[in-house]
Formats: C-alpha cells, structure tokens, sequence
C-alpha cells in the first residue's frame, strides 16, 4: 500500500485547459472520491494518474517514487474501468490473472492470489466461465477481481457502478465498502454521483472546472460547504440559497434578524431543505407553498418566500397541501453564510 | 429492426373493406423480397448457372461424361510447372501481405498527425488494376528500368541485368512477388483497420495499466480480437491471390504459368473449352478449400465474442 | 529515447507512403518521358522532357481509340446495373426483417469470396449463342456480377445509417412509400450511392481476366493491352498502364471517405 502526491498537476488539450494546477494527498489506505459534474476534470486526472494521459505540468508521486514520466504499465497500479474492460476471449480466470501473468508470478502465486480475489468478490464459481456468458454485474465482479489481485499499491476506480441498475448499484457499493477496507488498499474514485462518493469516501475531492474546490470528510462537505457550487452540488434536494440583506452586523430574514460576518451589504444564507422547521407564519419566514409532493419518507414542499424559490422537507404525515401559507424556521447551528459574488463560504459571526 | 409499418394510408378503418386490408399487409410483406428479386434472378443467371455449367464443362468429352479434360490438363506440360508456381507465390505473398497490413494497421492506430493522408495513400493500390500494376512493376524491373538505373548509379552492376527473363526464373518470381505484394497488401489493410477500430480502447488501457508491454498488448490483446478481420481478409485475399494472372502476364509473359494463365491459353488460343473448364474448376475447389481451412481455423467460439 | 522511437516511426510511414506511390510515379515518368527516354540507359529519376507525346501517338494507335470506348460503355453499364440491381436489395436488407435474410447476406458473401472471373468461360459459349459475345454489353454483365456484392453492402450500410424515423414521419404527414422514399431518404442517400457506382465503374475498368475472354474485337481497353502484351514496345505498355491507372486512382479519391465507410473505417 502506498500514499500518493498530486503536485500541481495541469492538463490542457489545445486552448483548453482541464485541469489547473490540481493539487491532492491521499494517505496511505485511504479512500478518496474525485466528485463533479461531467466535464470538470475528474476523469482526465484519474488517467494522467493512471498514465494514460501525459500531464502538461506538475507530479505524480506515489509511494514516495515520482511515477510522473513513467509509462503506464510501469506504475504497478490496477484500475477498474467504467465498461469494464474485461477480455471477451479470456475465461475469468485469465482475466483475473492477466496482471499477475504480466508481471511473470509463478503459477502456484497467481493460482492463489486469483482464489483470493475470486472468493473476495464471490465468483470463484465463475473461474471457467466467458465473460460473454456473464451478466454486467458479474463482469463488474471481475474487473474488480482483477484489480485486487494485483495487490496494487494504489486502485484506481473510473466510476465503476454507473453502468448497472439502481438496485444492483446500490449492493455493490456496499461489496464494494466491505472488500475496500478488507483489503485496505489506498483509492481513488471518480464519480458523478455524490450519494455514491458520501457513501463510500473517507474524504471527498469536489471537482469543478479543472479545479479542486473542497477536499474534506463527506459530513464536512456536507455540513459545511467551502463554496456555494459545493453546497448545491451535494446532497439531495440541493440546498437553498437565500439572499439576505445585512444592517450593521445583522441580516434580516423574514421575521428573523441574524448575526452576520459582515457589517454592511447582501449574503447569502445556506439552509438545507431539512433543516428548517415547521412553525406559524408570523415566525420564521413565511412560505407560500407552490408544490407538496409526498414521497413517503418524507414531504418535499417547494414555495415561495419574497420571490425567493425554497424547498423544505416536511415529516412524512404533516398535512401541507399547496395554496397553504406556512412558517418555517431555519436550524441556525446550520446556516452556512456565503458571500453572493465570490460564491465562498464566511466564517460564521460570533454567537449573539 | 421490426417489421416496417405501413404508410399512413393503410391506417384507414379497416373494418370498412377487409380484404383491401389484407391485400395490403400482404404487398408488404412481399415488398422486401420483390425488391431482392432482380439482384437474385441476375446472380442466379450469372452465377449459379455457370458454375454449374462450368462443372459440367470440364466433365464432358464429346457429349459425354468422362475425365478426360482433367487427364489433357494433367498431362499438359505447363501443368505441374503452373500448379506449383501459383501455390509458391501464394504462399509467399500471403504471410509477408498480413505482416505488413498489420504493422501498417498498427501504425495508422498510433498516427494522430497526418493519419487521413496516410490512409488514403495506403489504399491507393486498391484502385489500381492488376495488370496496370504488372506494367507498373515492369517499368521498374525491366532491362532498361529503373532497377537496374539504381543499381547502375551505385556501381552495383556495369550492364543492365535480365530480372524477369526466362533464364532468371528465381528473380521473375521475386518480382511477381514483389509487385503483387504492392498491389494487393491495400486489400488485406483495409479490412484489418476496419477490425482493429472495432475493438474498444479500453481494453488496451487495461493491459497497459496491468503492465502489458506494447508487444504483450498486441499479441494478447489486439491479435485475438481481430480473428474475424483476420479470418475475412485471408479469405478474401486468398481467393483472390489463387486467381493471379495480369500481374503475371505483365511481367513474365508466357515465362511463368499460373493456374488462370494457362485456364486463359486453352480458352482463347486453343479454343480447348472443356480443359479451360479443367482448370476453372480446379481454381474453385483450391479456394474453396483454403476458404474453408480459414473457417475452421480462425474460429471465434460464441462463448468468446464480446 | 521516446524522440528517437518517434522518428523511427515516422521514417518507417514515410518510407511504406514512398514505396506505395515510387512506382505509379515511374510508370508516369515512362509514359510521359517521350520517345527516347523509354529507352534511355540508364535511366533518370526526374522528369526531364515530360511530353505527351508518347500518349498521344498511343492513343493514335488504331483499335485505342475504340477500345478506350468500349471500356467506358462496359463501365458505365456495369455502373447502372449494379446500383439498379444493389440499391433495393440494400433497402430490403436495412429496413426489413425477413426470412431468407441471412441466407441472402450469405449469398452474397459467397459471391464476393468467389473466383468469378472464372465464370466467363462457360459464359462464352452461352453469350455466342445470346449475341451477346464479343459486346460491351456482355462484358458489363459479368462485372456487374462482381460489382453486385459491393453495391448490396454499400447501399445497405447506406440505407441502415438513415433514421427510419425520417421515413415514417413522411408517412405520418401523407406520403406513401415511393414518395417518402424519393424525397426523403433518395437525397439523404445520394452521395452515398453514387460513391457505390463510382466503385462499380472502377472494378469494371480494371477488370481484365473476363473481358479479355469475352472479346475478340469489340476489346475493353484492358483487354486490348493484354493481347498485344507481348508485341507492343515498351513506351506503348506504359502509356496503356497510365490510362488504367489515372481515372481509377482519380474517382476512388473522390470517393473515399464513402468507402472507408463502407469497410467500418471511421474517421477516428
């Protein structure tokens, strides 16, 4: 196992820059998910880590050994790939053995490290088999099989479950958990699914535009966002985004005055839609509910609050129709203040 | 691909006028095969009854079935001398073409610079007729050609050399090799780089990451996955090559028979129609056979295709 | 290391691009030197003297002229049949399913893998007694009979890249089958098919085992340079490969981003 160094790293194809100057430690057996939307630049440094792409600038550096101008098959690394990428003519065995075999393991090691991986994933019933003859699932199985057997320093996973169907993507993310730690080998994960990274990371890298916005554990990312793109990006409904306008160290929301970071001007305000609380209207900010949709765990309420769109998550059995006119009160501990131009997060204002 | 469906007129209330219902489905359901008729009548009268009279040809003898074609065609001088020249130079341009096609493939896959170009210069050869290349070639090959001017400008020789003589066999056959390698390698690329896009990238990105050299990843990886390419372009080129006769004749003239060459010479100087037929039958059964080998041998079992 | 390993690269396509153009430049450089070049020793690897003669006084030759027609009439029958045989016959196969199908596909991959030419021997007698032996028209036939495979598969890949859903919007919207056929899918697929003719006319043109059998004095061109293969002068086989050569590498560059097509080629 090994940590790994992304220094500075900088990709541009032609004109267009994709990565700027990204920088990252993953510890030694820890998990880390790259997190974005398509397009930011997550894919593009899972493959210049890999080295199947060359960095325009910067280091990759894992284990202490800079990999940065080695070819990829000489980085000792293991991936598994978004379509799998298993050999259609190897039998599963084979296939699972391919990076042992490259590496020239006599047959009694690669024998047992394959049953290792196959009975680690449940396949050993598979060996034999095609992988034409198996379902998405399975093959994911052997991609995955195939990495571990490598005993990779670093596993490289290029979103690995969006292939497969809701159900089956939710049971191999939990596989996926249990195996990982088993085996606690270090991880890099991309995915545009952020239940999927909350679920699965240690810490989450955020990824926006080539650039790493946050890096910290998911309840950080989640409670406390370090740029709006972050706190919308997040968590399911997104979170709202309340503008405020502030009076000499106070903001004012609805019948609420806050203290805020800064003196004088406009903020935003934070809330995660489960963290307002249901009152009477003439506390808290009066919602004109527009929508209620029950969704049986809960009640998604979307309103309206002086022109402001908000989405508040309601109990499952509070009786809200739409046309209702509704107090809600935000969780205050919760509030997260951002500044409207830069997007950033402030530091909370003292406790008044 | 489902059935087509109708146009717009056929959704008309069809409880009005059954049978005109009927009738229509039906005119839809002959459509595919009226339209495959004309291509089907013309190769069964241009294909499948030659053949067939072809067959016949060569086993009758006066109006009456006997070898005796096949015995004239045996006994014939040029015979053996043909057979074993067209196997020697299929046999020898074959390999050196699916070396080459590869390694041209192979590198089409790594340019990224002027691959277009490349590609259509490559295939050039393809709209070049066979005998066009034998003329080609013999400008090159020819006494006062440019082989020898090369030659003759680095002091290799002081005279122009005979290559293509009948005293020279070894080098005309050299150099039939060598035009036919020219020739018809465009084929068996074509059909090799059409195969080699179809296998996802991914799975050579997977080798190389698990440490697969180049030279693994083509043997391991690229090699395996193009045996249906590989399998269509031996056949077709095979065919093709036991057919070899312009290039020949360009070349060397009468100086080295080949199997269509001599199937020609009885055809149109002898006017020996049954031997020709001999011949023509003997040219289908070889490819016949070879295409048949490829098949066996070259074999992707259902289990194994992605 | 990696600088050095590019250039051998780069050196190994430059040298496979010279060596496929090397000798339709000198075959050019021996029909278009004149008369003395031809047999000038040892010879010069520029064009000095470039003239046209030597093709002019090859195509003053008696028969040339002539030949030169019949091959283009050949050419251009083959062209019609075979796209007026192939282009429905891809239709059917791209917008049905139908039994037979893969017998048919079959067929036609058979035809393709077939030593065809062989076919016009018998045809010889058969065509003697159709008057169709020695004409144009009977040698189109039979390298229709070659082309026919191209043209089923071009027109299909043609066909199977045009939405269905173009076709069955124009149903939608009032036409019938032939007029959605004319106005929608026709100019969608034109290009394609005429690159499919265009191959056709090409295979004709260069075709030389059935059309020297099928001819005594109504020569295709390529049959003519055969016969008189081993009497003509030197200058005479080159100009003669020359004419071969320039019309068909001139249309296949025209058409081959179709063909690329065709054979699974994509741009990248």
């Amino acid at each position: 196992m090994a940590d790994i160094r992304i220094d500075r790293v900088a990709k541009s194809f032609g004109p267009v820059r994709a990565l700027d100057e990204v920088g990252l430690d993953v510890a030694d057996g820890e998990f880390v998910a790259l997190l974005g939307p398509s397009g930011c630049g997550k894919t593009t440094l899972l493959r210049i880590i890999a080295g199947l792409e060359t960095q325009s600038a910067g280091r990759i550096v894992i284990g202490g050994r800079d990999v940065s101008d080695l070819p990829a098959r000489q980085r000792g690394l293991a991936m598994v790939f978004q379509n799998y990428a298993v050999f259609p003519h190897m039998t599963v065995f084979e296939n699972i053995a391919f990076g042992l075999r490259t590496q020239r393991a006599d047959a009694e090691r690669v024998r047992g490290r394959v049953r290792r991986a196959a009975e680690l994933l449940h396949i050993e019933g598979y060996l034999d088999r095609y992988p034409a003859k198996l379902s998405g699932g399975q093959r994911q199985r052997v991609a995955v099989a195939r990495a571990l057997a490598v005993e990779p320093p670093v596993l490289l996973m290029d979103e690995p479950l969006s292939n497969l169907d809701a159900l089956l993507r939710l049971e191999m993310r939990a596989e996926l958990k249990s195996v990982l730690r088993e085996s606690n080998t270090t991880t890099i994960y991309v995915t545009h699914d952020q239940t999927e990274a909350m679920g699965l990371a240690d810490r989450i890298a955020l990824m926006h535009d080539g650039r790493i916005e946050q890096v910290d554990t998911p309840m950080a990312i989640y409670r406390r966002p370090g740029t709006r793109f972050v706190g919308s990006f997040v968590g399911s409904p997104p979170m709202n985004f309340l503008t405020v306008p502030v009076a000499g160290g106070r903001g004012r929301l609805g019948a609420l005055s806050l203290a805020a970071p800064i003196g004088e001007g406009t903020l935003l305000a934070g809330v995660r839609p489960e963290d307002f609380r249901i009152g009477p209207p003439d506390q808290g900010l009066a919602l004109e509910v527009v929508v209620a949709e029950p969704l049986g765990s809960h009640t998604l309420l979307t309103g309206r609050h002086e022109r402001q769109q908000i989405r508040v998550i309601a109990p499952p059995d509070q009786e809200v129709a739409a046309g209702a006119r509704i107090g809600v009160l935000p969780a205050l501990s919760r509030l997260v203040w951002m500044d409207p131009s830069s997007g950033r997060a402030l530091e909370p204002a003292p406790a008044a | 691909m489902t059935s087509a469906a109708e146009p717009r007129a056929a959704t008309a209330a069809p409880a009005q006028a059954p049978r005109g219902a009927a009738a229509r489905a039906l005119r839809a359901q002959a459509l595919p095969y009226l339209l495959l008729a004309p291509s089907l009548i013309f190769l069964a009268v241009l294909f499948a009854v030659p053949f067939v009279q072809t067959v016949l040809l060569s086993v009758t003898d006066g109006g009456r079935l006997s070898l005796a074609n096949y015995a004239k065609m045996a006994g014939d001088l040029n015979f053996t001398l043909s057979v074993r020249n067209t196997f020697a130079l299929v046999l020898t341009v074959i390999p050196v073409q699916i070396v080459l096609a590869l390694g041209m493939a192979m590198m089409l896959q790594k340019l990224r610079f002027a691959r277009d170009i490349v590609l259509w210069i490559w295939t050039i050869p393809l709209a070049v007729s066979d005998l066009a290349a034998g003329l080609a070639w013999f400008a090159i090959l020819q006494d006062s050609g440019y082989l020898n001017s090369v030659l003759y400008s680095v002091g290799a020789i002081s005279d122009p050399q005979a290559w293509l003589s009948y005293e020279t066999p070894s080098t005309l056959f050299l150099g039939i090799a060598a035009a036919e390698i020219w020739r018809a390698t465009a084929i068996v690329l074509v059909i090799l780089v059409a195969g080699v896009q179809l296998i996802p990238r991914e799975y050579g990105e997977a080798a190389e990451v698990f440490g697969a050299t180049p030279w693994q990843r083509f043997c391991r990886i690229t090699l395996p996955l193009l045996k249906p390419s590989l399998q269509t372009a031996l056949i077709l080129r095979t065919v093709l090559a036991f057919e070899v006769f312009a290039v020949v004749y360009a070349l060397g003239g009468r100086n080295f028979p080949v199997l269509v060459g001599e199937a020609f010479v009885w055809q149109h100087e002898n006017q020996d129609y049954g031997v020709a037929a001999a011949y023509a039958v003997l040219v289908m059964a070889v490819s016949l056979a070879a295409t048949v080998v490829y098949l066996r041998a070259l074999r992707v079992p259902r289990e194994q295709q992605s | 290391m990696i600088a050095a390993r590019r250039l051998v690269f780069a050196t190994g396509v430059v040298a496979l691009c010279a060596w496929v153009l090397l000798p339709i430049y000198l075959i050019a450089l021996g029909a278009l030197g004149g008369r003395a070049a031809v047999y000038q020793w040892p010879k010069s690897f520029l064009p000095v003297d470039a003239s046209l003669s030597t093709l002019g006084a090859f195509l003053a030759v008696e028969g040339i002229w002539h030949a030169l027609i019949n091959s283009v009439i050949a050419a251009t029958l083959c062209m019609v049949f075979s796209i007026a045989l192939g282009a429905p016959a891809g239709y059917a196969l791209a917008r049905f399913q139908f039994r037979g199908q893969s017998a048919y596909r079959l067929l036609i991959m058979l035809t393709r893998a077939f030593p065809l030419a062989m076919l016009a021997l018998p045809l010889t007698v058969s065509f003697i007694r159709l008057g169709l032996y020695d004409r144009p028209l009977g040698v189109a036939l039979v390298h229709t009979a070659l082309a026919l495979p191209f043209a089923v598969l071009i027109s299909s890949s043609l066909f199977m890249g045009i939405p269905r859903e173009l076709e069955e919007a124009a149903w939608v919207f009032g036409c019938s089958r032939l007029e959605a056929f004319r106005k929608i899918v026709l100019p969608l697929a034109l290009p394609g098919i005429a690159a499919a003719a265009i191959f056709a006319f090409v295979i004709s043109w260069n075709e030389v085992f059935a059309a020297s059998v099928l001819t005594v004095r109504e020569r295709t061109l390529t049959a003519y340079l055969l016969t008189v293969l081993s009497e003509s002068p030197v200058h005479f086989r080159l100009a003669g490969g020359l004419l071969l050569i320039v019309p068909s590498v001139a249309f296949i560059f025209a058409v081959r981003r179709y063909l690329f097509a065709m054979w699974g080629i994509a741009n990248r």
